[in-house]
């Protein structure tokens, strides 16, 4: 991206004046060469954004920003609805509430070392992965609705988890305000047999081991030691969100002219919130929340039931769940005034700070877990919730390391066999239905997320917490 | 010489583009098809074994491409198939179409990645100044 229509705030803060019909100006959080490096069309989608009705305070960027639709991937948004705000199925986008939760095995590295391809093979035998994978819930119309309503609520009632886990979840596990009723029957057959799957592309669930810890008091806080091994799992509502998209994108679409609203990008779909069709898709993408909550949840009850197998008697404690595909109903102050927002994050993490009223009380003191994945072959890491992040981007922070080249290119430059060779080499045992998956998700496909967390971290998003070193990768 | 259908995926960063060409509308949104399937597996490897019929109306042709790829995308998650041939008819923004394929054998087919949805992103119908017909957009895997 040319840097000449930016103006630099801070070494890792980029404002993009505002001009034409942009109603506030745009910030992009990163350092000079993750700007440098990201397609001009960040910049044309972070303006976009810009001139949609009842945007406050400024379209935001996080510092793994990339090319979306619409919306750019990292793109933070926040609408007032008594300013005619709006809220966009595509700022949301298919994969409603996509996130990653992380759970503590109490393990130790050279524990899961002496047992690692066992571990291998017994999460990849139960965990449902991969194109046309199912699973094994199958939900009638009175299931469906309770799950809509419920989320994680909902499956550790029916079995799947304990009531700890739900305090480890945003919004403790169920988000208000859904309505199965606006969730259409398309969407739901297409959830049919799609509960407790993985999915596919970039979704995976990983064995990772606390490598390095840059901030004590608060990996302590999170319970986290050097060699500790956690679980990781990358998913989202699977195909009654990704259905829900495609409904609301469709009918806001057509409805934009006549509620008023030129859409600068057609992807951009929205709908003002104080209009029916707003509700009902508040209403519907709340419901997709809960699907993918719940999903998570199951297969979180399955990662415990292939560890239990493997180590007896171990015991998965839930460390945190973040969504990064959501439209949330948040107070935060804005010059000085306590407000009610409906925030977009779209591939954007909430990072709430310390002492924000939302965080189990264990967190309080240091601030939000920010669970951000890498790629199979490289490392992830846990961030915490900056003080002061409200008012930097409604708090919030990256989501993962983004794409450095297309799947078509990755596709030709790798054999996925051959990535799976070099990876156990390493020590990391990928397991995999597709080993073209394998190909188009290989290590070097994507950026560094080191230098994504550094300038998160130096932006004053999140604090860097501790990394994770990966050692058993489930892809779908 | 051209070939009545043609197809290729394009650069997108996160996702996938897709786009097909013909000599006619129709035979553009099939190539589209065959791309989106490409962008999954390779349709080579599918078998054009059993019939599927889509139908799709819509308020204009770009919208209807969305539909069009879109109903693909839920015949595939709902009947666990993949598809490799296609057959369209197009009248007056209404579609009739007949897509073959067979159920999804991940050890035959290798599919990579489930396609989530068409969006609007890079969408665009137009007639090339060679009279060819264009349909592309950008699906989210």
């Amino acid at each position: 991206m040319d840097l000449a229509k930016l103006k630099q705030r801070g070494p890792f803060e980029w404002v993009l004046p505002a001009t034409g019909r942009m109603r506030v100006p745009g910030v992009i959080f990163a350092s000079r060469e993750l700007i440098e490096g990201m397609d001009a069309k960040v910049r044309e989608q972070v303006a976009n954004v810009a001139s949609l009705p009842g945007i406050v305070a400024a379209s935001y960027a996080m510092p793994d920003a990339h090319w979306g639709y619409g919306f750019p991937i990292g793109g933070v948004a926040a609408f007032d609805a008594d300013d005619g705000g709006v809220v966009s199925a595509g700022g949301v986008g298919f994969d409603i509430s996509c996130g990653v939760r992380t759970l503590h095995t109490r393990l130790k590295l050279a524990e899961v070392e002496a047992q690692q391809a066992r571990l291998a093979d017994v999460l990849y035998a139960c965990i449902p992965a991969g194109v046309g994978s199912t699973g094994g819930i199958h939900l009638d119309a009175a299931g469906m609705a309770a799950m809509l309503k419920g989320g994680a609520r909902w499956a550790v009632q029916e079995g799947y988890g304990t009531e700890a886990d739900l305090i480890h979840i945003e919004e403790f596990g169920c988000v208000a305000g859904a309505d199965p009723a606006a969730v259409s029957e398309q969407a739901r057959k297409r959830q049919r047999d799609e509960m407790g799957t993985l999915g596919s592309g970039n979704h995976y669930l990983e064995v990772q081991a606390v490598s390095e810890i840059f901030d004590a008091a608060a990996a302590k806080a999170y319970g986290l030691a050097v060699g500790d091994v956690v679980v990781s799992i990358h998913c989202g509502s699977r195909g009654l969100g990704h259905q829900i998209g495609t409904d609301f994108l469709r009918e806001m679409v057509l409805a934009a002219p006549g509620a008023g609203i030129a859409l600068p990008d057609r992807e951009l779909a929205c709908a003002p919130l104080k209009s029916a069709l707003g509700q009902r898709y508040l209403g519907a993408m709340r419901a997709g929340i809960n699907c993918a909550l719940a999903n998570r949840q199951i297969l979180s009850h399955l990662a415990r039931q292939a560890f239990a197998e493997v180590f007896p008697g171990a015991r998965l404690s839930l460390l945190y769940d973040v969504s990064h595909n959501t439209c949330k109903e948040e107070m935060h102050t804005v010059d000085g005034r306590r407000r009610r927002l409906f925030v977009h994050r779209k591939g954007a993490t909430r990072a709430f700070g310390p002492g924000h009223a939302d965080l189990p009380h264990e967190y309080a003191k240091v601030g939000q877990p920010v669970l951000i994945g890498g790629s199979m072959g490289t490392a992830s890491y846990i961030l915490a919730g900056a003080a002061g992040t409200e008012e930097r981007a409604f708090g919030s922070a990256c989501h993962g390391a983004g794409r450095a080249m297309s799947r078509h290119e990755a596709m030709r430059r790798w054999h996925g066999r051959a990535v799976v060779d070099e990876l156990a080499g390493r020590g990391i045992l990928i397991r995999s239905p597709s080993s073209r998956g394998v190909a188009e998700e290989a290590p070097l496909a994507y950026k560094d997320v080191g230098a994504v967390v550094d300038a998160s971290d130096r932006a004053g998003l999140a604090r860097k917490v501790v990394r994770l070193s990966p050692l058993v990768c489930i892809k779908g | 010489m051209k070939r009545e259908t043609e197809w290729e995926t394009f650069a997108h960063e996160a996702d996938v583009g897709v786009r097909g060409s013909g000599i006619t509308l129709a035979e553009a949104f099939a190539g589209a098809a065959m791309a989106m399937m490409s962008a999954i597996c390779d349709p080579a490897r599918v078998a054009a074994r059993d019939a599927v019929t889509v139908v799709c109306t819509a308020p204009n042709e770009e919208m209807l491409l969305v539909d069009w790829l879109n109903a693909l995308v839920y015949e595939m998650a709902t009947r666990h198939m993949l598809f490799s041939r296609f057959e369209v008819s197009i009248g007056d923004r209404h579609l009739l179409a007949t897509a073959w394929g067979e159920p999804v054998d991940v050890a035959k087919h290798q599919p990579a990645a489930e396609v989530k949805g068409a969006s609007f992103c890079e969408l665009a119908v137009r007639q090339e100044a060679d009279g060819r017909w264009t349909a592309q957009c950008v699906v989210d895997v």
